[in-house]
């Protein structure tokens, strides 16, 4: 057992997670941690278990073994408040998930009115600054359908902000956008890497990676093959399969 | 023709018949006005109890909800009216009405709210509970309100069956509508009082029922 503040430098540290989904192992022991305000990128081929990595961060996934450590908490104890902890954790996903029966601004006050039960006022005011943050003020009255796929996804992103989350979970943020639209989503992330917001980052943008993360990891049939700067990564990849895998994604 | 007139639609007879026909009209008001919300909210309770992880609970619901849906109501009301007496559970004919039409009602809506519960995808549930929300606010604040939006049409229809379906109350005595109806035809051995709660049913269910294909234009539009 590690004390806590030994491992005060890690925002998240998880080791040995497994998941298996019957038969499946998709993750095979993963040893992964994640420093106060650095962004680190996870990239590797469909099915290589990025998606389940990242959520099991947040117990979205329930891991088959291993830890979780986030902030110093373990999330797998029994006696750990997995709800008051996801607050904590901010998760942004491929398909936005907004409300669609809630304003914009319902959308992001939701958890802060029933889960942390603020004032109708003061959580308009947060939801309001939260979506200043990522350039979207003006659309606090729209609901979700009325808006592009970049901005629901900006609104996703101020959902998140909203709770002050030590730790944004990012799993494929663009994926589902026009690529016109990708940029402003992306720029709203460069903006929350230079504010020092912790962000852990499941992306195809390999350009956003190279320029905006501090370390890439590539994973492969669940487990992390390879990990380093960007440069490391993309300019010399060591393992066979991730010199594969490069050539494929930068051709 | 003048015999169809004098037998269907004699104005007479059913101006005599009016006090009591709105009577009857009060009564079947009074009863939807119980055995609506009660049955809705018996459903709603029934499919949420179904979201449950435990299968032989589920179980267990499904022969609940699959065995009062299989019971003709008529059967159901007759045996809670006059059986229930026998275990010495004395109802009145109001309040055996409206435990038969819990029973049924609750029933058919909470097959309506499981599939609209059931047409709301992972990914909302996901997103609210990654920002905190435990699994009963979720369902509370996230899923419900959007799954009743998704299946209103139908919920709709339902509650337009129920409302027809009162008039069974009838056979415990219970002067709604139809049996203040069917009393004055005994009384005036002429079909115009049926012809009028025929016209109340209408004036009732009309609206409902325009709100309805409103509802399915815009859903299908
Ligand atoms: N709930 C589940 N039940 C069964 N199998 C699952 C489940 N979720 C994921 N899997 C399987 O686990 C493997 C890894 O999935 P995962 O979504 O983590 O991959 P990924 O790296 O995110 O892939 P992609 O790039 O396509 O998103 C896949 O083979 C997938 O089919
Ligand atoms: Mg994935």
């Amino acid at each position: 057992m590690s004390e806590p503040g030994a491992n005060g430098d890690y925002i998240l540290e998880a080791r040995g997670l497994r998941k298996s989904f019957g038969d499946l192992e998709v993750l095979k022991g993963v040893d992964f941690r994640v420093r106060s305000g650095e962004l680190v990128f996870v990239i590797g081929p469909s099915g290589s278990g990025k998606s389940t990595l990242l959520r099991c961060f947040n117990r979205l996934e329930e891991p088959s073994a291993g830890s979780v450590v986030v902030h110093g908490v373990d999330l797998m104890a029994r006696s750990t408040d997995i709800n008051a902890m996801r607050r904590r954790i901010g998760m942004v996903f491929q398909s936005f998930n907004l409300y669609p029966h809630l304003r914009v601004r319902s959308n992001v006050t939701l958890a802060l009115r029933r889960v942390l039960r603020k004032p109708r006022v003061e959580a308009d005011r947060i939801a309001e600054a939260a979506l200043a943050r990522v350039g979207l003020a003006d659309k606090a009255d729209a609901y979700p359908s009325e808006l592009s796929g970049g901005q629901q996804q900006r609104v996703a992103i101020a959902r998140a902000l909203a709770l002050e989350p030590q730790l944004v979970l990012f799993d494929e943020p663009t994926s589902a956008l026009d690529p016109e639209l990708v940029g402003s989503v992306l720029t709203v992330m460069r903006d929350l890497r230079a504010a020092g917001m912790t962000m852990v980052v499941v992306s195809h943008e390999m350009r956003f990676a190279r320029e905006a993360a501090d370390r890439v990891v590539f994973m492969d049939d669940g487990c992390i093959v390879e990990e380093g700067s960007p440069e490391e990564i993309f300019e010399r990849p060591r393992s066979p399969r991730l010199r594969e895998f490069v050539a494929e994604v930068t051709r | 023709m003048d015999l169809l007139v004098e037998t269907f639609f004699n104005l007479a007879i059913m101006r005599e018949a009016l006090p009591l026909l709105l009577r009857g009209v009060l009564t079947t008001l009074a009863l939807c006005a119980v055995v609506i919300p009660l049955g809705f909210a018996g459903g709603l309770v029934l499919a949420v109890l179904g979201t449950t992880r435990s299968r032989w609970k589920r179980f267990l619901l499904a022969c609940w909800i699959d065995f009062f849906r299989a019971v003709p109501p008529l059967v159901l009301l007759i045996f809670v009216h006059s059986g229930l007496p026998f275990a010495g559970i004395e109802l009145t004919a109001f309040a055996a009405v409206a435990v038969a039409f819990l029973l049924n009602n609750s029933a058919y809506y909470a097959e309506i709210v499981r599939a609209g519960i059931e047409s709301i995808g992972r990914g909302q549930r996901e997103a609210a509970r990654s920002t905190g929300l435990t699994a009963t606010q979720t369902l509370t604040w996230v899923v419900l309100p959007q799954a009743v939006r998704n299946v209103l049409p139908d919920l709709l229809s339902n509650t337009i069956e129920v409302v027809k379906l009162t008039s069974i109350a009838s056979v415990v005595a219970l002067p709604e509508l139809l049996y203040a109806a069917d009393m004055a035809r005994s009384v005036t051995y002429n079909a115009s009082p049926i012809v009028l709660a025929a016209g109340f049913y209408l004036l009732l269910l009309w609206p409902v029922v325009r709100l309805l294909s409103r509802l399915e234009h815009r859903i299908a539009g």
